[in-house]
């Protein structure tokens, strides 16, 4: 049975739908009303807020807390500031994913970890020869996320911590709705936005403050559907759904390098001594397989599709996480090149948008790909088009009114 | 293409009027290389489709305020998702009731049941079916908002295969949808309704989309088929119910005048032209009231066909049966807008709270006899007393549109006919009258309306007349009655934008396919011109 979060209560109260789902042993709310569109426009327009205490958390600890960090994750967090967050991810000897997260530094001998899935074993067994206190506290810090353009103003109402000049990827200690917390300026919307630290107990204080807070600005409580449409907007990879993490693959070919996932930004190979880069060396040296890509489908084919059915494209207002063969352009009687793990079609942009893995040979800009499309339970193809990622990227998700000027602060 | 640069004739086109149709087609053509220029009476574009703050901190769309029918290809043609544009659903559409907690349709097919249940059962389930209906009527008629009006009267290959391509759409629907089409063209909305609906409190909103923007009543004939163009509306391509564009509609205005500029168009605000000036019968440019004379290849029209023709033309020198056909062409505005900046948000006693039951459409339209009373004063020249009202909060669905916890109410009105019993110019003697009137309409529903009221701003036909320059103010540069649309729009014989006084183009809403933010007779117009090389 799923095990409530710190919030369970509020979060029920609020809910029409009864529309729970299991995220980590934990149950998340989908959407609170009989469709996710209110809360995915809250994202977008005002501000969206979500319980994501069902995270993998840890504290990590102690003098060697940094160095030890810089060897099981991808980033060299030696380099991580005090105040600052990094995105990264972790692979095994071999180079594979494991899985992908956030490192933030507390203070220089204190980060906090988060990541898709539970690690603690893994974080342990590469712990040895370190001066290192890892610390799952998973059910004892509950976070939120606070994500849209209005996120600033609804969050700065119930802090004295200046978010407006908490650059992007910045932390912060400090009171919210008067208890003490960590604030983030981090999220998985691609958007302006927030993500709140603190202890379980202090959960319902700060998210019931937030929801006053954010009244007046239509602030939503959100669920994971909305969420998911907005991640896609962004182009941000989920594990699980777009990649699988190593440690789950029954067979090699599904694993996947930090290349193959479109993860490659967050390597540097030049730095040494952590886990997986000998093999992603190599694979350097080979060239990697696979890219990640972001495609657009062509909508002119969708409707003409349907039409030769009679029908109207019927647009979901979910993402779709099934995943299906791509083929080389007007190939689909070959082998696939790839596939395409998560859709949705964008109310802001206008645009169907895919996230597929393919041959590196397809993975260039401009490559036209064909992906599987089922209409009426036939299996066709819509041309899909490799297209920049973040598909989405608004100046507001960096933008800081009172950013230091370059150079004067690290 | 002509040449450019400083010869005798720079510009290949100029727009007449920037409103959405115009923007459009500057926007389209200029997308096809050309030098356009679009001339702007108003310090803004956007004509009807603009957002003002007449009120610190409120803004009001200050004509039309909702989006259904703008067309899909040509947000895509000009990436106007890029350039800003973002439409919201509207989440709901209730129609309150004094008496009881009155009726919302939800986009929800079992929350809609559930809802219409309390009325009649039998309605409740009838309600999917009659959508469904309406749904494959609406898929035969649609396509003709995406092409040239069909021309019943060619013999060429590309008019044959248009009508060959309509009349297989025609017949896929079947002996009896083609009879309920019939039906359609020729019955009264609340005749028409009766026929599958018992409730009346369902009826009455549901006729409301059959009156809209003509000055016509529920029970009229021929008002039936406009409620297929309800069906027709769509967000994203899906046949779906209606948007609200953030910044109000003035953002899709801006939208496309913004694509237009990317695409190389020149727009000129404070602009207002005299005449079309005219050669040899042919239109060269235009004649700005300040003198200024700019030519053109070609001169293209945003403006309804009444103020393009009778007044930048003039009837003089236009064909005496062309003329004579506009001057019987029905303007006759009959709707006016009050919009609001309201202190608080004024709850409905009948179902309070700021719930999803406000995050869309709200018609004051309890019953048919309601509506029909509403039509009886307008037809001997009054506003109505208790009018048609369709309320829009877009603050609910755009928190920029006010401050925080406040909010602007935009208001729809039927009926206030251009044509008042005292002269359309006795319009500011009455308006604020009439604004009472809404108001006192409204608080019956929503007791603290009134005390919750910063600013009103208040349109009547005349007003828009005065302000928006549309011919006696009718929001769809002429009524959606089916004698005026397809072929016949705005005269028969000069559907395809083409217009007797050569080099002269109408790309307006009085044009086909019609009004509403559709942008589809701006894009039409353009590719026609571009096709027939005429720029």
């Amino acid at each position: 049975m799923p095990r409530k979060t710190a919030l369970f209560e509020r979060t029920a109260d609020l809910m029409t739908s009864v529309a729970w789902k299991e995220w980590a042993g934990y149950a998340a709310p989908c959407n609170f009303d009989a469709h996710s569109e209110r809360e995915y426009f809250a994202i977008r327009h005002s501000a969206g807020l979500l319980d994501l205490s069902p995270l993998a958390k840890y504290m990590v600890t102690g003098a060697d807390a940094a160095r030890y960090l810089a060897r099981i994750w991808t980033r060299d967090i030696t380099r991580l500031k005090p105040g600052r967050v990094a995105y990264g991810c972790m692979c095994d000897g071999d180079g594979k994913l494991l899985d992908d997260g956030t490192v933030a530094c507390l203070d220089p001998e204190t980060f906090r970890v988060t990541s898709s899935e539970a690690w603690l074993g893994w974080f342990e067994r590469h712990s040895r020869g370190y001066q290192v206190e890892i610390e799952d506290c998973t059910d004892r810090l509950a976070a939120l996320a606070l994500q849209g353009p209005l996120s600033r103003e609804i969050l700065q109402v119930v802090t004295e911590v200046d978010l407006d000049a908490m650059r992007f990827f910045g932390v912060a200690a400090g009171s919210i709705a008067g208890v003490n917390g960590w604030i983030s300026r981090t999220g998985y919307t691609g958007d302006l936005g927030y993500e709140i630290w603190i202890a379980c107990e202090d959960a319902l204080t700060v998210y019931d403050a937030l929801l006053v807070a954010g009244k007046p600005h239509y602030l939503e409580p959100i669920g994971l559907d909305a969420l998911d449409v907005a991640r896609i907007e962004a182009g941000f990879v989920m594990q699980g759904v777009d990649y699988i993490s190593a440690q789950h693959c029954l067979i090699e070919a599904r694993k996947s390098t930090p290349e193959d996932a479109g993860l490659g930004w967050t390597v540097n190979l030049e730095r040494v001594g952590w886990i997986g880069r000998e093999a992603l060396v190599q694979e350097q040296e080979q060239g990697p397989k696979w890219g990640l890509v972001g495609l657009e489908l062509d909508w002119a084919e969708i409707e003409a599709l349907h039409e030769e059915y009679g029908l109207p494209p019927h647009l979901s207002p979910l993402a779709c996480r099934n995943a299906v063969p791509v083929y080389s352009e007007g190939g689909a009687t070959e082998k696939p090149v790839g596939q395409a793990t998560s859709s949705s079609w964008s109310p802001t942009l206008k645009r169907y948008l895919v996230l597929a893995q393919v041959h590196r040979k397809y993975a260039d800009l401009g490559t036209r790909l064909s992906v599987e499309y089922t209409v009426e339970f036939e299996r066709r193809t819509i041309t899909g088009t490799v297209v920049e990622r973040p598909f989405f990227d608004p100046e507001r998700k960096t933008f800081t009114p009172k950013a230091a000027p370059k150079g004067a602060s690290r | 293409m002509s040449a450019k640069g400083a010869d005798s004739n720079p510009y290949d086109a100029i727009v007449v009027g920037g409103g959405h149709n115009g923007l459009t087609a500057a926007a389209y053509l200029a997308r096809s290389g050309r030098k356009v220029l679009v001339l702007e009476r108003r310090h803004l574009v956007g004509g009807a489709a603009v957002t003002e703050e007449l009120y610190p901190g409120f803004k009001y769309s200050v004509c039309s305020y909702v989006v259904s029918l703008l067309r899909p290809w040509i947000i895509r043609d000009l990436n106007l998702s890029r350039h800003g544009l973002r439409i919201v659903p509207l989440e709901c559409s209730y129609t309150p009731q004094l008496d009881n907690p009155g009726l919302c349709r939800w986009p929800d097919p079992d929350q809609n049941r559930q809802e219409i249940r309390r009325l009649s059962p039998r309605d409740a389930d009838n309600y999917p079916e009659f959508g469904k209906l309406m749904g494959k009527l609406a898929r035969f008629a649609k396509p003709f908002i995406d092409e040239l009006a069909p021309d019943p009267t060619s013999l060429r290959p590309r008019d044959l295969w248009q009508f060959k391509r309509a009349a297989d759409r025609f017949r896929a629907l079947g002996d009896d949808l083609v009879a309920l089409q019939l039906k359609l063209t020729t019955m009264g909305g609340v005749d028409f309704l009766r026929e599958f609906f018992e409730s009346d409190q369902l009826i009455a909103p549901m006729s409301c989309s059959g009156i809209i923007g003509t000055m016509l009543g529920v029970n009229s004939p021929g008002t039936a088929y406009v409620l297929l163009h309800h069906y027709m509306g769509e967000i994203d391509g899906s046949s779906r119910a209606w948007g609200f564009p953030i910044g109000g509609t003035g953002a899709v205005s801006d939208a496309i005048a913004a694509s237009a500029l990317e695409f190389g168009a020149e727009i000129r605000c404070n602009a207002p032209i005299a005449n079309i000036r005219l050669k040899n019968g042919r239109a060269t440019g235009v004649i700005l009231e300040n003198g200024d004379e700019i030519a053109a290849r070609s001169v293209v029209s945003g403006c309804d066909p009444s103020l393009t023709f009778l007044r930048f033309v003039g009837k003089e020198n236009l064909p005496a049966d062309f003329a004579a056909s506009l001057e019987n062409y029905k303007n006759r505005g009959s709707s006016g807008k009050v919009n609001l900046a309201l202190d608080r948000f004024p709850e409905f006693v009948q179902r309070p709270g700021i719930g999803p039951h406000v995050r869309g459409d709200v018609a004051i339209a309890p019953s048919t006899e309601y509506l029909e009373t509403a039509y009886d004063e307008a037809k001997y020249g009054a506003f109505s007393q208790r009018p048609f009202i369709n309320v829009v909060f877009p603050s609910l669905l755009d928190p920029g549109m006010a401050p925080p916890g406040k909010h602007v109410m935009s208001c729809f009105v039927q009926y206030a006919p251009y044509d008042l019993a005292s002269g359309p110019e006795s319009w500011p003697d009455h308006r604020e009258a009439f604004g009472d009137a809404v108001v006192d309409t409204l608080a019956e529903y929503m007791p603290t309306l009134k005390e919750d009221i910063l600013h009103r701003q208040v349109l009547s036909p005349w007003d828009i007349e005065q302000e928006i320059g549309i011919t006696e103010g009718n929001i769809f540069h002429g009524e959606l009655g089916l004698e005026q649309l397809l072929f016949q729009r705005p005269v028969a014989g000069w559907a395809r934008y083409r217009t007797p006084i050569d080099g002269l183009w109408l790309a307006s809403s009085g044009a086909h396919p019609g009004g509403g933010i559709m942008a589809s007779p701006g894009a039409l117009a353009a590719k026609e011109m571009l096709r027939a090389g005429a720029v």
